[in-house]
């Protein structure tokens, strides 16, 4: 919870930014620092992706079971964008084919993308940053 | 770490005062936090810590502030989803003091 | 757009992944690592060529002569140095790193 939100950056310029998310959730931090930017940059009222390519699409999954661990469970994060209307969320349909993945095996609603498809929408972002 | 004693049970917590281990919260913590900050728990306060609660073991974070305005709305009606209500609750700043009555760890992104 | 890729073709797949999704005309830049997929012999070397039909491939001068490789670069690359490299993020209104 931020009270962060109750600033205006006063430019109302909204920008197309991509989040890109190539990396499986526990090995690296990388996922879960992406996402918590992700929440972070909601609080300015940009126009959001969400994309997962590669082993980022491991970071969908339902079922996961994080006790074991000792780390946090994040996945269940994922069904929050909603709430913060972040509801374009993207996969690569090559990174689950790869994976024997479909949409059924993923925790939330997502648009499923062909690799041009993909391409199209990354060469249209203003900001893509990479996790 | 600082520790905090409460009828006999030692609760860590960090340098803000948020409890550290989620798991050890319970009403007696929560009175204690909300006499730390200075606010008189009511049915309305338990309400939207509770909420916070079942949010947080939802979602695994706490919410932002217009995203908890929205939910509480959705949950507990017009007259309870919005800014005027829940700053007269917490006149600090639900994200801060509500969370950590709450027992939830702080903010992220919260300055 | 500009894709810069700094991990070794034959370690891990973000090189790949980056020529999959970069659109024709972009450029890509190689550098630490990533500079071996630019260089003759290499496992890389046919995927670079055949990219270069689309797109502008360049790999970073330094890493390459950090590395021995600066002899053996794949004609169609082009090589920069550091203020090239300032160069290419400047001109390009949008920049993804492979990580």
């Amino acid at each position: 919870m931020s009270d962060m939100d109750e600033m205006d950056d006063g430019s109302g310029i909204v920008k197309k930014f991509m989040f890109l998310n190539r990396k499986a959730p526990h090995g690296t931090v990388y996922a879960l620092e992406g996402l918590e930017v992700v929440l972070i940059t909601a609080a300015f009222d940009q126009d959001v992706s969400m994309v997962f390519t590669d082993d980022g699409v491991y970071q969908l999954l339902k079922g996961i079971d994080t006790k074991g661990i000792e780390v946090k469970d994040f996945s269940k994060t994922y069904r929050a964008l909603d709430g913060y209307d972040i509801e374009k969320l993207y996969v690569d349909q090559a990174s689950m084919d790869a994976r024997g993945l479909t949409e059924d095996d993923l925790i939330v609603d997502v648009t499923v993308l062909s690799v041009d498809e993909m391409a199209n929408l990354m060469a249209e972002q203003d900001v893509v940053i990479s996790f | 770490m600082p520790m905090v004693n409460i009828a006999g049970k030692d609760y860590e917590v960090d340098e803000e005062g948020y409890l550290i281990d989620l798991s050890q919260w319970n009403e007696d913590i929560a009175k204690y936090m909300a006499v730390e900050e200075k606010v008189d728990l009511t049915e309305g306060h338990w309400e939207v810590v509770n909420f916070l609660r079942e949010y947080y073991a939802e979602y695994q974070i706490a919410p932002a502030v217009r995203v908890l305005t929205k939910a509480i709305g959705k949950k507990l009606g017009p007259d309870k989803g919005n800014n005027k209500y829940l700053y007269e609750l917490f006149p600090y700043g639900p994200a801060k003091q509500a969370c950590k009555i709450a027992g939830l760890p702080k903010p992220t992104g919260c300055i | 757009m500009l894709h810069i890729v700094n991990k070794s073709a034959t370690d891990r797949g973000s090189l790949e992944s980056c020529l999959a999704m970069a659109t024709k005309g972009s450029a890509v830049l190689l550098i630490e690592d990533a500079v071996y997929a630019a260089t003759t012999g290499g496992a890389a070397a046919a995927k670079i060529q055949a990219a270069s039909a689309d797109l502008k491939i360049y790999a970073l001068g330094p890493d390459l002569a950090a590395r021995g490789m600066a002899a053996r670069v794949l004609d169609g690359v082009n090589v920069v140095d550091y203020a090239g490299f300032v160069d290419l993020v400047a001109e390009h209104k949008s920049c993804q790193s492979w990580l």
